[in-house]
Order: C-alpha cells, then sequence, then structure tokens
C-alpha cells in the first residue's frame, strides 16, 4: 500500500507502479482541433502499468478517445510527449503497433464479413501465421463464447457479441497494451459484465489495459482511474482514494414512501449543504458540502420541511465514486448551476388530473421484414408519472418509443397518447405533446435564439405569447447569455438545456424522452432531472428511454425491455423484489436486471425445448 | 505481402457482398450506355421545312421533287413565306426554303446564277448549320441530274464530292458510344474508390486498420488492386455493349485497348482515393466524385462538345481532364485503329495525370486520423 501511495503521487515522474515498470508514460499531451475553442487535451499526464486496468473516466468530449488515440499513434499532439514500451507513437507508431491491441469505439469491425473472416483479416495484418494462429483462433473463439457462430456475419450479431468479436480482434498478436475505447456503450449489463471478466483474465499475463468509460459503476472497479473532464486530468490515481475526499459526506435516507421521493429529493436540493442527491429505490443519498463526522441534523439535512420529514432515518453511507466525482466536478464549475427550481413556478401551469391513463400501449408489435423488433407490449402511464423504458441497444425501446410518439406505424395493436392515436391525429393533439430525440436534434448553424424562435413558431406559439415564452425559457434554463452562440458551438451541458427549452416552451401535457442524457455529465445529467422533477410535479407525464441504470431510478416505474420483449414492468423496487425474491433487498437495479434477463432467458430456453420435444412428438 | 493478400481478400468479400459495388461497376455502365446510345442523338435526319414556291415551272417543281424525296427533309409545302414564318417561331419547323420566282428564268441562262433563298432558326446552330448544309448537298445533286438530262454534263462546275472516313455513315452513336465508355468508367473509378474509403471512415473501421501493423501503401494499394480489376470488369461489359449491341466497329486490337484502359483506370482511381483522403464520409465523397469525376469527363473530354471550339482558357482546363485522352485513345480504337502516334501521347498524358494524382494522394495520406 505504501508504495502504491508514493507511485500514485507522482507516477508519472518515477513511472513505477507496486513495484512494475510503466509500460505507458504521458506527459503533458495537449492536443488541438482546428475549429474547436478549447483544446481537446491540455497538458495530460500519466502512466498504463501492466497487470492493471486504468480506466480512462469522463463525460462525452472529456478527451477519452483523443489520448487513446494519440497512444496508439493515430493523433500527433500538438505538445508534449508519451512513451509506449519506450517508443514514440508521433514518429514510431509502426513500432508500437504490433505491440498494441486497440479497440476503437463501435468496435471496428467489418460487418459484412463473417466472425471468421475478420479474425482472420486481423490475424494476418498482425502478420500471425501458422500453427500458432489455429491455437489462438481457437483460444480466442472459447474465451469469447463465439465458437457456434464463427460464419455469422458480424453486422447480424448482437452488441455483446460484437463487443467480445472486437475485443478478439484486438488480442490477436499477443500484444502488450490493449487500449478499449468505450467497449461497453450500448452494450446490456450481462455482456458488459462478462467483458470485464475477460478483461480481468488477461491481467495476470501482464498486460496493461486501458479502459474508457463514461459509467462511473466501472471506474469504481478499474484499479486506477484517470479522471478527465473538458481536457484536464481532474484525478489520477486509485478509485479507493478518490473516495476518500468525500468520506464523512456521504449519507443515505432510507424508507422512503414511493410518493414523497421526488418532493423530498427536491426539498432536499434546496437546502444549502447538501451539494448532491440522487433517487436509489426507497432511498435518497446524498453529499454534503463539509465533512460532517457524526455531525447533527441540522448539519447534515438542514433545518427546511424536508429535513423534518427525514428526520430518524438518514445515517451515514459508505462513498460511492460517483459521489466523489460529483464532488469535483461541482467545486469546478464556473458559475454555479442553474437555478432549478425557478421551472417549478414560473413554465408550468398545473395539468388537471383526470383519473385516467394519459399513455396507452395495447399489444403494440413491430416486425421489420422477418425479425420481430417489438413483441406485444402493453402498458399504461397515468398522469404526472415518469415511465421509463430500460434496456440495452437494440433491444426495442426505441421503437416502441417512436410508435408511442406516432412516428412509426405499429404492425399490430395500438398506442394511444391522451386518448388519441397520434399517427392519425391533428396537428392541434401534437402541440401537446413535447419531444426531445436523441442527440437533442437542434439546428447546428442555427443561434440559440433562433433555434428558440424556430421550435417555439413550430408548435404553435406567435405574438406576444411566443415572445414571453422565449425570454422566460431563456431565462429559466440560464441561456441567456449565449443567446447569440450558434446551437453547435454550445458544450452538451448547454445542447442539452436548449434542446429541452425546445420541448417545453409549449407547456405540453406529455413529455417524450429519448435517451435524453447519453454524452452529458453526470452534473448536468443531475440538473436535467430536476427540471423534468419540477414539471412532474405540476401534472406533466413523461415516457423516457434510456440505458443508464441510475438514471431509471427517477422514473415512477419501469419497463424492462430485452430482445424486443417487455420482460418486466413495475416500480423500481418491485423490479429488485421480483428479480431476488424475497431476499431480493439490496440488489441494485442493474443487478435486477442482469437477474431478470436470465430468468427470461431460462424460460426462453425452456419454451425451446419443449418445442423441440414436440416437433419430435409430432414429427414423421 | 500477406497483408496485402489479406487486404485483397476482404475487399473482394466486401465487394461480392456488396450489392452497391455490384451495381456501380456492371449496371450503371449499362443504364448510362443505354441513355447515351438512344438517347442522345447528334444526326439530324430528316429536319422538319417548309418548302416554299413561288411559281409552278418545271424546273421549280422538279427541285422542289428533290427536296420532298430528300432523307434528310421532312417537308411541307405551300406558295407563301408568310404562311409558315409563325410555325419557324414555334420551333414547328426548322427553316424554310424558298425558291423564287424568277429561279428558273435565271437558273437557264443568268450569268450570276439563280437565286433560292434559306432561312434557319439561328436559335439552334447546329441544326442551322446540319440544315444548310443538307439543301445545299440536295441543290447540288439536283444541278448535276439536270445538266446530265440536258446532256451537257460539261458544264458543272464544281463538283463535291464528300467522304467521311472512319465514320463512313457519319453515324454519331458511333463515336458517342466510345466517348460514353470513357466517361461511364471516369465515374466508376472515381466514385467507386472514393466511396468504399469513405465507408471505412464512417464505420471506423479505419481506425482500426490503421492501429494494426499494415502499411499505408498496403492499405491503398489493397484498395486498388481490386477496383482496378473491377474497372477492367465493367469495360469489358462496355466493350460488349458496344460492339454487339450497338454495332459500332471496332478497328484496334484488344491489347491496345487493354493498356488505355488500365492507364486511365489508374487516373480514375488515384482520383478516387485523392477525393477519399479529404472526404471522410459517404455523401460528401460521393458529390466531389460527380463534380470533379463524372462532369469533367461529361464538358470537357471532347465527348459531345468539341474541344477545338471551346474558349482558350477552358481547352487549358481541358487537358488536366484524364478522360479527355481516354476518349480520343476509344475514339481511335473503335473508329480508326492502333494509331500509335495518337495513342501513345493519350497514354503519356494519362500516366502524367496519375502520377501527379498519386503523390498528392501521398503526400496527404498518412497513417494518422489528423492529417
Amino acid at each position: 500500500m505504501t508504495d502504491r501511495e508514493a507511485s500514485l503521487q507522482a507516477p508519472q515522474s518515477q513511472g513505477t507502479y507496486a513495484g512494475r515498470e510503466a509500460l505507458v508514460v504521458f506527459h503533458d499531451l495537449l492536443k488541438r482541433f482546428p475549429g474547436m475553442n478549447r483544446p481537446a487535451l491540455k497538458g495530460i499526464c500519466g502512466a498504463l502499468y501492466p497487470g492493471s486496468v486504468t480506466g480512462l473516466v469522463g463525460p462525452d468530449g472529456a478527451g477519452k478517445s483523443t489520448l487513446m488515440r494519440l497512444l496508439v499513434g493515430l493523433l500527433c499532439p500538438d505538445a508534449g510527449s508519451a512513451r509506449v514500451v519506450g517508443f514514440d507513437p508521433a514518429s514510431q507508431a509502426d513500432r508500437i503497433h504490433p505491440l498494441t491491441g486497440y479497440m476503437p469505439q463501435k468496435f471496428g469491425l467489418y460487418e459484412d464479413l463473417s466472425v471468421m473472416e475478420n479474425l482472420r483479416l486481423f490475424a494476418d495484418l498482425r502478420g500471425l501465421a501458422g500453427a500458432a494462429r489455429q491455437k489462438r483462433f481457437a483460444e480466442l473463439l472459447r474465451f469469447t463464447a463465439l465458437e457456434p457462430f464463427q460464419s455469422r456475419l458480424a453486422g447480424k450479431l448482437s452488441g455483446g457479441m460484437k463487443q467480445k468479436l472486437g475485443l478478439a480482434c484486438a488480442l490477436l498478436g499477443e500484444p502488450r497494451i490493449l487500449l478499449l475505447d468505450e467497449p461497453s456503450a450500448g452494450v446490456d449489463p450481462i455482456s458488459r459484465r462478462e467483458l470485464w471478466r475477460m478483461v480481468q483474465a488477461l491481467l495476470p499475463g501482464g498486460m496493461a489495459v486501458a479502459w474508457s468509460t463514461s459509467y462511473l459503476d466501472e471506474a469504481e472497479r478499474c484499479d486506477a482511474v484517470i479522471v478527465l473532464n473538458e481536457g484536464a486530468v481532474i484525478y489520477d490515481g486509485a478509485p479507493a482514494d478518490m473516495l476518500r475526499s468525500v468520506q464523512g459526506k456521504s449519507w443515505e435516507i432510507s424508507g422512503i414512501a414511493p410518493q414523497r421521493r421526488r418532493a423530498l429529493l427536491m426539498g432536499l436540493l434546496k437546502e444549502g449543504q447538501v451539494k448532491d442527491a440522487v433517487l436509489r429505490g426507497s432511498s435518497i443519498r446524498i453529499v454534503t458540502q463539509r465533512k460532517e463526522q457524526g455531525g447533527a441534523q441540522e448539519a447534515v439535512l438542514g433545518t427546511g420541511p424536508a429535513a423534518r420529514e427525514c428526520a430518524g432515518r438518514w445515517h451515514p453511507a459508505q462513498p460511492r465514486f460517483e459521489d466523489a466525482f460529483i464532488d469535483m466536478l461541482a467545486s469546478m464549475q464556473e458559475g454555479g448551476p442553474v437555478d432549478a427550481f425557478a421551472l417549478e413556478g414560473a413554465i408550468v401551469e398545473e395539468k388537471p388530473d383526470s383519473g385516467e391513463a394519459v399513455i396507452e400501449a395495447e399489444a403494440l408489435s413491430k416486425r421489420f421484414g422477418d425479425f420481430t423488433a417489438v413483441k406485444n407490449s402493453s402498458f399504461q402511464i397515468r398522469r404526472g408519472e415518469i415511465f421509463g423504458l430500460l434496456g440495452p441497444n437494440g433491444a426495442g425501446k426505441s421503437t416502441i418509443f417512436k410508435m408511442m410518439c406516432g412516428l412509426l406505424q405499429p404492425s399490430s395493436g395500438t398506442a394511444r397518447v391522451m386518448g388519441l392515436e397520434l399517427k392519425r391525429s391533428s396537428a392541434k393533439a401534437r402541440m401537446r405533446i413535447g419531444y426531445m430525440a436523441q442527440k437533442f436534434s437542434l439546428y447546428a448553424s442555427l443561434s440559440v435564439l433562433q433555434n428558440l424562435r424556430f421550435f417555439s413558431a413550430l408548435y404553435g406559439l406567435f405574438g406576444k405569447i411566443r415572445q414571453e415564452r422565449i425570454a422566460m425559457a431563456a431565462k429559466l434554463f440560464g441561456l441567456e447569455a449565449c443567446l447569440g452562440m450558434n446551437a453547435e458551438n454550445l458544450p452538451p451541458g448547454f445542447k442539452q438545456r436548449l434542446a429541452l427549452a425546445c420541448a417545453v416552451m409549449h407547456q405540453p401535457d406529455v413529455l417524450f424522452l429519448d435517451e435524453p442524457t447519453s454524452g452529458v455529465d453526470p452534473l448536468t445529467r443531475r440538473e436535467f432531472w430536476l427540471h423534468i422533477n419540477a414539471m412532474v410535479s405540476k401534472g406533466v407525464t413523461v415516457m423516457v428511454t434510456t440505458h443508464f441504470m441510475d438514471e431509471a431510478e427517477y422514473c415512477d416505474r419501469i419497463a424492462l425491455i430485452y430482445r424486443g420483449e417487455t420482460i418486466a414492468i413495475g416500480t423500481p423496487e418491485a423490479l429488485k423484489e421480483q428479480a431476488g425474491g424475497s431476499g431480493g433487498r439490496g440488489l441494485s437495479l442493474e443487478e435486477a436486471f442482469i437477474a431478470l434477463v436470465e430468468q427470461s432467458e431460462a424460460r426462453h430456453e425452456k419454451n425451446t425445448m419443449h418445442e423441440h420435444e414436440q416437433v419430435k412428438e409430432n414429427g414423421p | 505481402m500477406k497483408r496485402l493478400a489479406a487486404l485483397i481478400r476482404k475487399e473482394s468479400l466486401q465487394i461480392l457482398r456488396d450489392p452497391s459495388s455490384i451495381l456501380i461497376a456492371f449496371v450503371l455502365p449499362l443504364i448510362l450506355l443505354f441513355i447515351f446510345g438512344y438517347g442522345v442523338n447528334l444526326d439530324s435526319n430528316r429536319i422538319r421545312v417548309a418548302l416554299v414556291l413561288e411559281s409552278n415551272t418545271p424546273d421549280i417543281l422538279s427541285l422542289a421533287t428533290a427536296f420532298t424525296n430528300s432523307r434528310f427533309f421532312d417537308t411541307r409545302v405551300g406558295q407563301e413565306r408568310r404562311t409558315f414564318s409563325h410555325d419557324l417561331g414555334k420551333g414547328a419547323i426548322r427553316g424554310i426554303i424558298v425558291i423564287p420566282s424568277d429561279f428558273s428564268a435565271k437558273n437557264a441562262g443568268s450569268a450570276e446564277g439563280a437565286p433560292l433563298q434559306v432561312i434557319t432558326d439561328g436559335s439552334e446552330p447546329n441544326i442551322a448549320a446540319f440544315l444548310l448544309n443538307y439543301a445545299k448537298g440536295v441543290i447540288q445533286v439536283w444541278l448535276k441530274h439536270q445538266g446530265e438530262d440536258r446532256g451537257r454534263a460539261a458544264e458543272e462546275r464544281i463538283a463535291l464530292e464528300s467522304r467521311f472516313w472512319y465514320n463512313e455513315e457519319l453515324k454519331s452513336r458511333n463515336f458517342l458510344i466510345p466517348g460514353s465508355i470513357a466517361v461511364t468508367m471516369s465515374l466508376i473509378g472515381t466514385l467507386l474508390t472514393a466511396l468504399v474509403i469513405a465507408r471505412e471512415w464512417e464505420r471506423g473501421t479505419m481506425e482500426a486498420l490503421m492501429a494494426t501493423p499494415v502499411s499505408i501503401m498496403e492499405i491503398l494499394l489493397g484498395k486498388l488492386i481490386p477496383y482496378f480489376l473491377l474497372g477492367l470488369g465493367s469495360m469489358s461489359v462496355c466493350w460488349l455493349v458496344a460492339a454487339l449491341w450497338f454495332n459500332v466497329p471496332f478497328r484496334g486490337s484488344f491489347p491496345a485497348l487493354l493498356i488505355a484502359t488500365a492507364v486511365f483506370l489508374l487516373s480514375a482511381l488515384g482520383q478516387g482515393l485523392l477525393i477519399s483522403s479529404y472526404a471522410r464520409n459517404q455523401f460528401l465523397a460521393s458529390q466531389i466524385a460527380l463534380m470533379s469525376g463524372f462532369l469533367p469527363a461529361m464538358m470537357l473530354s471532347g465527348f459531345v462538345f468539341e474541344i477545338a471550339s471551346m474558349p482558350a482558357p477552358v481547352r487549358g482546363v481541358s487537358c488536366v481532364v484524364a478522360a479527355r485522352y481516354f476518349v480520343e485513345s476509344l475514339q481511335t480504337l473503335f473508329l480508326a485503329g492502333n494509331i500509335w502516334p495518337v495513342l501513345l501521347s493519350a497514354l503519356a498524358a494519362m500516366l502524367l495525370i496519375s502520377a501527379a494524382l498519386f503523390a498528392l494522394t501521398a503526400k496527404k495520406i498518412v497513417k494518422r486520423l489528423d492529417a
């Protein structure tokens, strides 16, 4: 532990870690891209050690991919230097490539080649021949469990299988360094776990692994992390040491009734000393401004009504990586967050509750050719409810989502919003709906003000009301300072605010959010949910798709979508219980998801076996 | 070498599995050839004209018969010019031939010769010129026959006897088809390479390739060789259609055709490579390929528009369009034969252009993403 700490204080200058020589070191790396107002990387230092996984952690645009590309010689730094196994990537990339396995984002596979053809190609390119080659193929196919799928085209594999094939291709030729760029993005939790186990199995052989991710729970499992934000390192060291900075600041309030969760969360966030608060099932986790070892209730929760309601139910919590990350980001943020609570009072008039379902899906199915994207999905969403569609990429949640907002025609079944089928209903009915698409769908070359004007007109606002709403949106979402900037030049957090502003200016009854927070930092994500909570408290109904498990905690109810099937529906708590039976307490939503998927797989297998038997019995 | 073979094998598999490559290489040329072969026809057979006979002497009637029997004209006959001036304005007829009432008298013995007026539609200069020439031809033949009839052939002034070498029947299709093959081939060569490399960028596979020990030369050759062969295959299809379907004569030799095609493909593929080093998405790549490959090949290659009649600056630009030399080579090979002085200078020009394109590409492409 002592030499670990010593090396962590100055890992880049010593180049050793736990007695091991660093395989990769980099100093003061600076990289600018033309047309960007800030450098993608500014003065990055760090090292990768054999036998360990170093997490490159940060939101989209933090510089993770740029750093990996610099290390593998695909980009040339503007300043600073790097050594990869003693070679300079800027001038000796050809010496580095045989020693590194690199898996770019989207896995870098040829989708129109089969599994085996991809392996053969990369083996040839890496000069792997003869008996060693056959042996390695067999090993990797076993390792990745892709043996039965050798002749399947890579494009026809599931996200998890593509990820494994990408890893296998990167591992051909016995590299000493493995660079994985967002290997788990958009992949289901089960495959994420399997990949993690596979990478762990490589470590005893002395492989140095860099694993970039925007999932903070993955960061927690790494041996060391380099946390990046806006091109700068904000932490470099062991994750456990990062947690030390929030020791005594993390608390948990448990036993909260489902209907009070959101109100309490909002109430607590209004307290000055509460820096961060998130929902975790029937609990709320908070991070306080100062360390309050054994502190009094006022010091931890404050004195407001929310604090009084929580009296006696709070206790210190084990800090998590996310707490520490938020703590650091929040203290670094310039100007502080916008006043998300203003929205609560200002923008939304109370939506009346008729007691009926606002959004209703009835036996929805969608087939594309002979592929069934969605099978028989039914659910009802009440007024003022946040309903989440949760599942990995390609599971079918976007397809359900698009059928609900009338963008896609169901093959069978009906989708109704406020009693209307949107695909047939008038423009007037659509005015009562707000829609925020993936990637924010803003007009990049229009200014913030022009975007606001355009979308307000699109939703039928005009005249004085339109002027007022635009002014109000600009104020509430903190966009006043950047009204003249083009949307493409906004930082991701502001893009998201603008997209939300555009979707809610006309004060819709129903809000559709498609992957609203992918790619933004956790701080922006929290702010976003504050806005949503504020609107929901006034009776707006929200339907949201996500693959972030922690985000799903904000939902009142969740539908788990896997391979086109709705495998479970219920409150986050109910799903956890369903997953673990009666002893399911303490399961995280991710663990619950995995358990439920496994249960569904088991059922599926049983069914197909049953079918096989029937075929045998009835066969000729 | 093994790496290059692996890349070529990969590319071939992709070509076989991707219907769009096959479409561009084999179906697109067919469509283009049929459009050019049937749709574009520069011959003006049977131009619609009005014949105005101001008098009815046997002379005039006989000349009028010569006009109406001519295979170049589709005539309608009248007494007055005025009745047709409206049709000419509408474009219903392309010209008016007026045989004045004093034609017979002057034709019989006047020293200054007989007057005859040809009015043409100047807004269609090509057709106007054809019309005038065809009219002159008809009159010439008629005069000759008249002379023979009257037994004073000796009096004939000058007899113009035209022979069109290399394309005896003056079928415009015979030089349009070889030209359109050149246009098609430049589209295929440039578009295919630019697209397939942009596709690798888009799908992130280029990044994966570049992180392996493969050299940039191998990556480029791995693209060039398969598409070069595909281009040759596409050329064979074009040749078959030209020779067997359109019956364009082929007077050159196959080795010469192969050499010309190979050299031209180098320049087209080189252009595609250069485009792909700038444009990393398929949409942009295809736009640039069309603008810089197809359009100049169409406009500046001498395929439709005569280079000699272009203004000097445009003529200058056309010198760097490889398709120009390929059009010239193909027209020579199809219609004239192996005329080596023409072919060699065209080959040299195309080689020079390819060399320049490859030099630029080599300078631009390095094994990095930020070049």
